[in-house]
């Protein structure tokens, strides 16, 4: 690994330095974190109390305000998830593995408040908490494909042996994205197609797309800082794995010193 | 105040949907924290047991 590619390896991984990412991301993390809470506060609020209702549905359009910004972020989530596992298969990256690894829960948590609150916007509007509507399968796919991450990284003792069948999966779901996109056109059945985030101009009023967008800013900062937390949790544990195994081969065999 | 609480007879799915958002959430960020605070006393602990340290690394 080392040996050939050894000076364009470098140049590479020099970002991939746990010790830079440790500072980096210890700097950044808490104004993450805190922006996190800050600008989901606002969009929410706003929504839950100053967004016009809507003449059709009523105050049930404030659900909108969770559901559309937990669903960006269930996609969004995997998009990462496939860029990161991408990068670990070609380029080996370490930290790419690790943010892969980190992604998964996060991506899973959104995905089910995405799917359990809409849900409960189906049942007042639709008469139904569930179909299976093309929209709604796909996402109930994708959480269940945030699952199968989770389990695969975690049957593996050694975690670094989880990388690459775990972002084989993850890139071999990827296919699933697309389907969540179009899904609405495809299979025009009863989820509403994208009003938001068309190829055109957005079909909903500012005084709807602007608590919904601030609040799925929100929830992005609020995304990126539990990411970046469990990144450094996992450097962590895998810190203290290799600990704990040089303190064992060290007890093994105390003459010989592991170069 | 009631009008903004019943939610024009909606409350009951309305505010489900933001107690489950923001208690996930905050759930997960309360267990990702502790997780985070149990492995850095996990390798500090390891570190002040070991004596012979092998250079690299480093956090």
């Amino acid at each position: 690994m080392d040996g050939n590619a050894a000076p364009r390896g470098r140049s590479l991984h020099r970002f991939a330095n746990p010790g830079r990412f440790m500072r980096l991301s210890g700097a950044v993390l808490p104004w993450v974190a805190m922006l996190g809470i800050a600008v989901s506060a606002v969009g929410l609020v706003w929504g839950l109390g100053f967004a016009p209702r809507d003449w059709q549905q009523g105050d049930t359009v404030r659900i909108m305000y969770v559901h559309v910004p937990a669903a960006w972020m269930a996609m969004g989530g995997y998009l990462g998830l496939a860029i990161a596992s991408f990068t670990s298969l070609v380029w080996r990256h370490p930290l790419a593995d690790i943010a892969a690894t980190s992604i998964a829960p996060v991506g899973a948590v959104f995905t089910a408040i995405c799917l359990i609150t809409g849900s409960l916007w189906g049942k007042p509007m639709w008469g139904t908490w569930w179909v299976w509507d093309a929209r709604l399968t796909s996402v109930l796919v994708l959480f269940f494909l945030y699952l199968g991450h989770i389990a695969l990284t975690s049957a593996f003792d050694e975690p670094e042996r989880a990388a690459r069948p775990a972002a084989i999966l993850a890139l071999i779901g990827a296919v699933n994205l697309p389907i969540i996109k179009f899904s609405v056109d495809w299979w025009n059945t009863l989820h509403q197609p994208a009003s938001v985030t068309r190829f055109d101009a957005p079909a909903v009023h500012v005084d709807i797309l602007w608590p919904l967008l601030i609040a799925g800013l929100g929830f992005l900062f609020a995304f990126a800082a539990i990411v970046l937390l469990r990144m450094r949790t996992t450097i962590l544990e895998r810190r203290a794995r290799a600990l704990m195994l040089a303190r064992a081969a060290e007890a093994r065999a105390p003459e010989a010193v592991p170069a | 105040m009631s009008e903004f609480l019943s939610m024009g007879g909606y409350a009951a799915f309305v505010w489900p949907s933001y107690a489950v958002a923001v208690g996930a959430l905050v759930a997960l960020a309360a267990v990702s924290f502790r997780q985070w605070r149990a492995a850095k006393a996990e390798v500090a602990r390891l570190e002040a047991l070991g004596p012979r340290r092998r250079g690299g690394g480093g956090a």
